[in-house]
């Protein structure tokens, strides 16, 4: 069976993991290889690096590191953050990347969506959202350049109908950020979720909110996300991925485990 | 030890979590796309990503296609590397890419019912008792996948899995061998199977 997959997220800042709230003052939480080792150990399954600087700063940024993850982790991970051409996002694949995650550049510019899956083939276009819920006028909006306060902007976008346009053109997968939820650790917005899921028949990964056991089960029970990210409860320790997975397990959601293995090494 | 394992260059964007994987094992790897140097390894590494059909362009353009089809040694081909190894593939716009023919057998769409596609992330799968490449990892062990095409249940099925309906997730005829999964991104079980291979 299809296990449901837990996603340390770390955002990356000139080789440094780094966690902000809401999108601000980011705090150094280590290096980004043995944090990242580490999380493949602990039993993640799947890691993603988001360089939040990079879409935008308008620079191109030394993405080194990524083959330095690829050389040392055994499972899948995702490179978010300054790809704006299939060129960008080649290299990132090149270097071991599985996966990389376009956010504002698709904004931008949509076509890249098509290019980037009629080049390297849809398993590997994630398409990162960041959906913000208008108390006043009761909408889900998307929004740009969220790595940088003084440029974030709205789009035109409502969420569904972004996530409805990404999936014609050949999105793979689907990180759908919370911003009012993110770094508060108060739960996934499991209500936005919902509706999105109802409209997403690719991969949809919860983001935003994580802040104890309870509410990644309830995003799995509730939303049926395929993927649950977190970032802080992870960095800060608050919660062990092992005994999360072990929760999971028992309330029903099927959770991938490690098992004995008994044959010989080279 | 002491062996010559060598990765195709197919063009393909997987080929250095392929290669990293197994020198993580202590393996010397070389990547080529030269005929002497394919043919003279102990052992063959096919990896692939992407589509069928650019896939084997890429393969045609270098060449490649009756060196691949001559290999007496052991080959595995990982995720697409394994759906080049059969006759047809059905992911093209323009109908059936005519792959590699190393064995009998075609690429469909999968059929996941209300299930998603791709069909992404981590899966249990059960090897055939007995099988070499499976050694000591036991059944409804989790490996990564990520496709939205496979090869159905059919008599070169070494291993299967089910995503909606049970597909292959590895084929053995004769010397090539081919995992729907990526070993190189399956943490303990996926270093186990490419010890297995390389120690064939």
């Amino acid at each position: 069976m299809l296990a449901k997959r837990i996603i340390p997220c770390l955002d990356v800042r000139d080789g440094k993991v780094v966690k902000g709230v809401q999108f601000r003052n980011h705090e150094i939480i280590g290096d980004i290889v043995p944090l990242a080792e580490q999380y493949a150990k602990a039993g993640a399954d799947e890691l993603v690096f988001y360089d939040i600087t990079a879409s935008s700063d308008q620079r191109v940024v030394d993405k080194s590191w990524v083959s330095r993850i690829a050389q040392v982790i055994d499972i899948p991970f995702c490179v978010a953050g300054g790809i704006k051409s299939v060129e960008d996002a080649g290299r990132i694949l090149e270097m071991g990347a599985d996966k990389i995650s376009v956010n504002s550049p698709a904004l931008t510019n949509p076509d890249l969506i098509n290019e980037l899956h009629d080049v390297y083939g849809q398993q590997c276009v994630v398409i990162g959202i960041d959906s913000f819920f208008n108390a006043q006028s009761g909408k889900y909006e998307v929004y740009k350049f969220t790595g940088d306060e003084s440029r974030t902007q709205q789009t035109q976008w409502n969420t569904a109908d972004w996530v409805k346009e990404v999936q014609q053109r050949g999105a793979g997968e689907i990180v759908l950020n919370c911003m009012n939820q993110d770094g508060v650790r108060k739960g996934y917005d499991v209500e936005q979720l919902q509706a999105i899921r109802a409209v997403c028949n690719i991969p949809l990964i919860a983001s935003g909110g994580a802040g104890e056991i309870s509410h990644f089960a309830d995003v799995f029970a509730q939303a049926d996300v395929d993927g649950a990210l977190a970032a802080s409860v992870f960095h800060k320790g608050l919660i062990n991925i092992m005994e999360l997975k072990e929760a999971l397990t028992e309330v029903g959601i099927p959770m991938r485990r490690h098992h004995g293995l008994t044959g010989t090494q080279l | 030890m002491g062996q010559q394992v060598v990765i195709v260059n197919t063009g393909c964007a997987n080929i250095s979590s392929v290669k990293f994987a197994l020198e993580r094992l202590g393996v010397q790897v070389t990547v080529s796309a030269e005929d002497a140097v394919i043919k003279g390894a102990d052992k063959v590494f096919l990896p692939g990503v992407g589509t069928a059909y650019a896939a084997m362009r890429s393969i045609e353009q270098k060449q490649l296609t009756q060196t691949l089809q001559q290999l007496e040694q052991p080959v595995l081909g990982v995720c697409l590397g394994m759906q080049l190894m059969v006759t047809t593939s059905a992911e093209s716009r323009r109908g059936d890419v005519t792959c590699l023919g190393l064995m009998p057998g075609h690429v469909a769409r999968m059929q996941a019912g209300d299930l998603r596609l791709p069909h992404m992330g981590w899966n249990t799968v059960t090897p055939k008792p007995g099988s070499a490449l499976f050694a000591g990892i036991p059944n409804e062990t989790f490996f990564y996948f990520v496709h939205s095409y496979a090869v159905p249940v059919y008599e070169n099925t070494l291993a299967e899995c089910s995503y909606g309906q049970p597909f292959s997730a590895a084929l053995q005829y004769n010397n090539y061998m081919g995992v729907q999964f990526h070993p190189e991104r399956s943490g303990e079980a996926g270093a186990q199977l490419l010890t297995n291979f390389v120690n064939l």
